[in-house]
């Protein structure tokens, strides 16, 4: 046993990059494929549709952490290959931030008048330009402050990677708690750490909503 | 990939999954009742105590609660507070959905036009039958869809339990999986599991919502 010194600080702080990386990650893979998720929802194409909400409901109703067990040993079993721990984690969070985030920006798509598609349909601009320059931008600004709640979620959702044992935050605190025999400081430590980088995202989705609230 | 196996748990897997729905329903019901004393201590007049429970929501609302099972099994014993490992997640878990809760809660009567409440004033009602038939009505109904999608969540996140060994689903799902070596059919039996309850219990409270809030909507 040893005491709790600058050196377990400075490997939780270290570990923080683990945690950005993940979020990171999980948005760069993500929001691509959440656009194509909600896109896909409110598409004419019943089948397309239908096909979307399933897979937005089956990621949905499973736990994240199953989310993650399944993709470590499935990806294996699908490929035929070994693949890194890092592989399979980011394609278990990629569908986790597709998934909601695909749910949500639906929800700001369908919130955009029907009509401004047919106004837009009117002055002659393509489906894509009414989607570019009509519907997205106001979307957009409906759905910012859900997506950045989402954050806050992704945010702490990657702590579950320690499970699998990623090196990331969660898992350095319970490293260290090991070490140290110190939990308290260690989880307090961790926690303050989640909570600086989670408190200020809360706070600025809240302030979005309270600005669109005023404008409309 | 070999499913037969797993076929000889089926009693561990009907057990753990009771423990997760018990894990479940104890956090639900006490973090309602978080939810609903905060929220009323939010919407009260006495300062100290609005800012006591901003600070509890913004605390459990920005930690994962992964780290708040942790901090409740293996901190608290330091203070003398030693739980047993479900009763342990039961309290963590508690907290984290009182925290969602209070906020819904809130929302949920904030929903309602002050206007309304004033009308029924007027008309001579006492405050009791104000917030019980003017109040109450809409705000269940506003805040109904959020609280069951967050019960969805909560059932979701009580996998989070087996991190301190409580027996439900997902620690179950180790245990088979370190006598049959086979990780990824166990894994996916279990994310079915989670799949099948999950799916009950929206549709179980999308039938109950259509019956209890029949009445016209607002548009």
């Amino acid at each position: 046993m040893r005491s709790f010194s600058l050196i377990d600080l400075v490997s939780l702080v270290e570990a923080l990059r683990w945690t950005v990386a993940l979020v990171v990650l999980a948005l760069a893979f993500g929001t691509p494929l959440a656009l194509g998720l909600a896109l896909g929802r409110i598409s004419r194409s019943a089948a397309l549709r239908w096909t979307m909400a399933a897979c937005i409901q089956i990621i949905q109703s499973v736990p994240l952490l199953g989310l993650l067990f399944f993709f470590y040993f499935g990806m294996p079993v699908f490929l035929g290959i070994q693949v890194p721990a890092t592989v399979a984690v980011t394609v278990a969070y990629t569908l986790y931030t597709a998934a909601f985030l695909g749910e949500i920006w639906r929800g700001g798509l369908e919130a955009v008048k029907q009509a401004q598609w047919e106004a837009g349909a009117c002055l002659g601009l393509s489906a894509w330009q009414q989607f570019r320059h009509i519907i997205a931008p106001q979307a957009l600004r409906l759905s910012l402050p859900p997506t950045v709640g989402f954050l806050v979620q992704l945010i702490k959702g990657t702590s579950l990677a320690s499970i699998l044992g990623f090196v990331e935050l969660a898992r350095a605190g319970q490293v260290v708690s090991a070490a140290t025999f110190q939990p308290l400081l260690t989880y307090a430590l961790v926690a303050a750490i989640y909570f600086a980088l989670c408190l200020p995202l809360t706070l600025w989705s809240r302030s979005l909503e309270a600005r669109l609230d005023g404008s409309r | 990939m070999n499913f037969l196996p797993l076929w000889r748990y089926q009693n561990q897997l009907i057990d753990g999954a009771i423990v997760t729905l018990e894990l479940t329903v104890i956090a639900a019901v006490a973090g309602l009742l978080i939810g609903v004393a905060g929220a009323v201590a939010l919407k009260g007049r006495v300062t100290p105590l609005r800012w006591l429970v901003r600070a509890y929501i913004e605390l459990f609302r920005n930690t994962p609660s992964l780290i708040q099972i942790f901090i409740v099994f293996f901190v608290l014993p330091n203070f003398g507070l030693k739980l047993p490992a479900f009763e342990a997640a039961c309290v963590a878990l508690s907290l984290y959905f009182g925290a969602y809760s209070v906020e819904i809660i809130r929302a949920g009567l904030d929903s309602v036009p002050k206007n309304q409440i004033e009308a029924g004033q007027c008309l001579g009602l006492s405050t009791w039958q104000v917030f019980r038939h003017i109040l109450l009505p809409p705000a269940l109904r506003n805040a109904y869809p959020a609280v069951t999608s967050q019960f969805v969540l909560l059932l979701l996140g009580t996998s989070l339990a087996s991190q301190v060994a409580t027996d439900e689903l997902f620690h179950v799902a180790g245990f088979i999986e370190s006598r049959t070596y086979r990780s990824f059919e166990v894994y996916a039996v279990i994310c079915a599991v989670y799949f099948a309850m999950a799916m009950s219990f929206k549709a179980l409270f999308a039938v109950i919502g259509a019956a209890a809030f029949r009445w016209p909507r607002r548009r």
